[in-house]
């Protein structure tokens, strides 16, 4: 076990875990944070995706004494009561089904839209193209994406 | 440590309405921590259920013969309606309330909706069938509707006026003549009991006095109110069954035979006996798992776990690549008793045309996005099981039965989870954190690695299909042979004691497997001659095998339409008839309807769906001809080839028509699906956008089946087991545009009875068949196995020189 001290949302939190754990598991069982879920543990599907310093990253396979900077999660996205526009969009567009899969998707299309305020229907295909949805809602993700982003579908 | 644990919000809302209130409790367990315990959580429910006080455990059965299992009027004049089933992402919740709301006349946001936890809502039989609307929405119209009679009798004596006197809107009741008189619902009856009997012979028969109201005076009906269930699942904020956390919680991970049908010999516990956390290894039959402090521990222990195992002697199944010509030659376990209409032998002999195909449709999986997961409470001699079994109900009954447990000491808390589409219907993780938590003694949380669900979660059955059809000189289609086999002996149930996966390991089966079932197509066509065989084929290894079979998203639907809607576009082709009029003409050759007109409604649907895409009559292949360099639907001789296909089926009453337009790379066999139109049937309509996107849902999840999902397998064991070698459809492949028309084909549109029929599965049916038919329509090549994965498109072009 090691002491090891993260960036999570704005705070500064110490957790004492085997270094090698990955960070999803102290995210959910540790602080608490539990808008990352787990999916497959192989980085494969995006479920359990988070920001870190702007990327979006498989906490399912990112070592927790790996991480460097801070990181954000769902619960870090609507700060102060509000919802960032693309929660506000997945909302509007009424995007989920079952809804598991959200957070990745959310999570993966804010860090493209930060790297890419306007995107191409081609951009967000690719962008979004490795992060799954068993309830195949990627129709509506793509229509909230743009309403974010307001470029016009 | 944890300082913080969650249970199921509506839970937390009925403790403060009615029981020991979370406030004391926090307070009385001294820190903010909630224990979860019987008696807390019984409250709400013991109090619904008072009139015999329950005698045994802290979970009797809700009675649905009392209107207070159902509807709760609050004392500040909301109402939250209690129903026995589970919303599995399509919004019926959502609907329920609307429905409810409407027969009520209260207003939609001042309701709130529980759902399938055993001790609190009545056994609806939790979700399945896409009955939820169809079928359970009637006791909970009539039940709401009774609720309003007797509230207005109330008001009645408390003016002394005749009902008749009296108007309610928005849950006040007024007097006509007088309209100072008002009283609310809760001042008649909020924070207090109803005390009303209701009458039926089983939960979908449960009526009152009052009769539910014409479809045109439903106002909340036919809206579109958001799902009230999807802020918190956008904001994080939700609490699905995977984020349970109880005080003195362990985890726990499966160790799995090796191989297929494999006996455990011995575990060597020193492999994992000084790792960090390591709690106790549980083993029975061939069942093991690993049980320790940390979910990361378990998975770890489970991992570095030394088991023998010995490998079964005989093959549990043939590889993958050999199934269907293993399934063609097996005999059946059941089946061969074909319907026959008319004459088909003598019409087939005298036919000027036979067209004969094989069709066949591999295993596909369920494929849950999060694995199989639970969490179960053993504390105070009761069992709790936090799940997103989909039918709790049925979970509670077999947990019970296999633990041994009174039934009224066991509950299932039902919570959101990760869809399967049907593979919570025969969930396992329930029964096994159950079992764990008994053997502990502690809240034990199981969670299957992504491996582990996707080799062992339930299957679709495979379907090998073998069609005829006669058509006469006039191109007219006189005879049909239909032979369907499926793959689906040992078909699983509903969290039986006895079929259930840990069971199963155990060793404690029932004597005779289920039979399964194979499916015939439905549609409504008018074909003089027919013979109709479905049979079962069993794999070798019945028992304990990662291919047992389970309703997987309409259930064999997809497998029957992927072959008869092909066939029917290969006889229009035969006939050198455009699909849509083929199709037409088979449905306008009789007059004969069922009582839910469904012919008329198909006839609706197809044409529905043609116009919205904007069909042009002709013959497929594009050009007329059948592969060949001179392929039709090339665009500017390129390398892009386009089509479109059509395809229909109806499910129970709901009607659909689908056209799907394709684009096939002829250098890399790529296939994507650019448009999609869908004509969809389902009588009245509660909530049109909640609809749509179920539908779009659904066609999505059939276009990846058709598109990529196959289980494969050695003979030894699974081999597609996580997302690379089971691949998914991907936000890449979605269409361009999808266009839904939701079409009212009922005779008599406006009639006051107007049925509301389900919702969801029905899409699935045709949809691979529509992909086929555009694929065809666009190459000339005809796809006649499922999936349309580049390698296999590319092959098939080249053989025919595409």
């Amino acid at each position: 076990m090691a002491s090891i001290t993260l960036r999570v949302n704005g705070a500064t939190k110490v957790v004492d875990v085997e270094p090698s754990v990955p960070l999803l598991y102290v995210l959910r069982n540790d602080l608490n944070l539990q808008g990352p879920k787990f999916g497959c543990g192989l980085g494969q599907c995006g479920a359990c995706t988070v920001i870190i310093n702007g990327v979006a990253t498989r906490s399912c396979v990112t070592a927790t004494s790996a991480v460097r900077g801070e990181v954000t999660t769902l619960e870090g996205l609507s700060m102060g009561g509000k919802l960032h526009p693309l929660q506000q969009a997945w909302i509007d567009e009424q995007v989920p089904q079952c809804g598991f899969c959200q957070n990745g998707q959310i999570m993966t299309a804010k860090a493209l839209l930060d790297r890419t305020p306007k995107p191409t229907d081609a951009q967000i295909r690719e962008g979004m193209a490795r992060t799954l949805c068993r309830c195949m809602t990627y129709y509506r993700i793509q229509a909230a994406i743009k309403r974010a982003a307001g470029v016009v579908a | 440590m944890n300082t913080f644990s969650k249970i199921p919000k509506h839970i937390e809302d009925a403790l403060a309405e009615y029981g020991p209130t979370r406030r004391d409790f926090l307070k009385a367990s001294g820190a903010l921590v909630v224990s979860v315990s019987a008696a807390a959580i019984a409250g709400p429910f013991a109090l619904a259920a008072q009139a015999p006080a329950p005698a045994g455990g802290p979970y009797p059965d809700p009675d649905f013969k009392q209107l207070d299992s159902w509807i709760v009027i609050h004392a500040d004049n909301t109402a939250t309606f209690r129903v026995g089933k589970t919303d599995c992402g399509q919004g019926t919740g959502t609907a329920f309330r609307q429905m409810m709301a409407d027969e009520l006349d209260i207003a939609y946001d001042k309701t709130t909706c529980i759902m399938g936890s055993t001790d609190v809502t009545v056994d609806q039989g939790g979700s399945g069938g896409s009955d939820a609307i169809q079928t359970d929405g009637w006791p909970m119209r009539r039940v709401a509707a009774e609720a309003r009679r007797v509230l207005l009798e109330m008001a009645g004596t408390r003016f002394g006026v005749p009902v008749d006197q009296l108007a309610v809107a928005a849950a006040v009741i007024t007097v006509k003549t007088d309209p100072s008189k008002r009283v609310t619902y809760g001042e008649l009856v909020g924070g207090k009991q109803f005390h009303v009997a209701l009458t039926g012979n089983n939960v979908d028969a449960t009526t009152g006095v009052a009769k539910v109201k014409p479809v045109q005076d439903l106002k909340i009906v036919g809206q579109s109110p958001q799902r009230y269930d999807i802020p918190g699942k956008v904001d994080g904020s939700l609490k699905w069954a995977v984020d349970v956390k109880l005080p003195g919680m362990v985890h726990a991970r499966n160790v799995k035979p090796p191989l297929a049908g494999a006996k455990l010999v011995s575990i060597d516990e020193s492999s994992v006996r000084s790792l960090p956390g390591f709690i106790k290894v549980v083993s029975k039959g061939n069942y093991v798992a690993v049980v320790c402090e940390r979910e990361e521990q378990a998975i770890n222990a489970a991992r570095q776990l030394k088991a023998n195992w010995e490998k079964p002697a005989t093959a549990p199944f043939p590889s993958s690549e050999n199934l269907f010509t293993f399934m063609r030659s097996a005999t059946p376990t059941s089946g061969g008793n074909p319907a026959v209409v008319g004459n088909p032998d003598t019409a087939f002999a005298s036919a000027a045309k036979v067209v004969e195909a094989q069709y066949d449709v591999p295993f596909q999986g369920h494929t849950a996005f999060g694995p199989a997961h639970a969490m179960a409470d053993p504390s105070n001699g009761q069992m709790t099981i936090y799940s997103n079994d989909m039918k709790s109900y049925g979970m509670r009954a077999g947990i019970a039965t296999f633990l041994g447990m009174p039934r009224d000491r066991v509950r299932v808390v039902w919570m959101d989870g990760p869809q399967g589409y049907g593979r919570t219907a025969a969930d396992d993780a329930g029964a096994e954190a159950a079992y764990l938590a008994k053997e502990i003694g502690r809240p034990v949380r199981v969670q299957w690695s992504r491996q582990e669900e996707t080799a062992w979660d339930t299957k679709g059955p495979a379907f090998a299909c073998t069609l005829r059809g006669a058509l006469d000189a006039q191109g007219n289609l006189v005879a049909f042979d239909y032979l369907a086999r499926a793959a689906d002996y040992n078909h699983l149930g509903y969290n039986e004691p006895d079929t259930v996966l840990i069971a199963q390991l155990m060793g404690q089966r029932r004597e005779r497997p289920a039979a399964g079932s194979a499916a015939t197509p439905s549609e409504m066509y008018a074909i003089p001659n027919r013979r109709m065989t479905t049979q079962v084929v069993s794999l070798p290894l019945v028992w304990e095998t990662p291919l047992r079979t389970g309703n997987l998203r309409d259930p064999n639907g997809p497998q029957a339409t992927f072959a008869s809607e092909s066939f029917i576009d290969e006889l229009a082709a035969a006939a050198k008839a455009d699909p849509v009029e083929f199709r037409m003409k088979l449905l306008t050759a009789s007059t004969a309807d069922d009582s839910g007109f469904k012919r008329a409604r198909s006839i609706a649907c197809i044409k529905a769906a043609a116009q919205a895409y904007g069909w042009d009559s002709r013959v497929s292949p594009k050009a007329g001809g059948a592969g060949g360099a001179g392929a039709p639907g090339r665009a500017g001789g390129g390398n892009i080839l386009t089509g479109r296909g059509i395809a229909y089926a109806f499910r129970s009453q709901t009607v659909v028509a689908q056209i799907a337009e394709v684009e096939v790379n002829r250098t890399t066999g790529h296939v994507w699906v650019k448009r999609l139109v869908c004509a969809h049937d389902c009588g009245l309509v509660i909530n049109p956008e909640g609809l749509r996107r179920t539908i779009e849902g659904g066609m999505l999840h059939s276009l990846s089946r058709a598109l990529y999902e196959e289980v494969q397998f050695d003979t030894e064991k699974v081999t597609s087991v996580d997302w690379v070698s089971h691949p998914s459809l991907t936000h890449a492949d979605t269409p361009a545009k999808i266009d839904i028309v939701l079409v009212n084909g009922d005779p008599n549109p406006n009639r006051p009875d107007l049925p509301h029929y389900g919702a969801g599965e029905t899409v699935c049916k045709p949809l691979i068949a529509a992909v086929a038919n555009a694929i065809y329509d666009a190459t000339g090549v005809r796809l006649r196995r499922v999936p349309f994965r580049d390698a296999r498109v590319l092959a098939a072009l080249k053989s025919a020189g595409t």
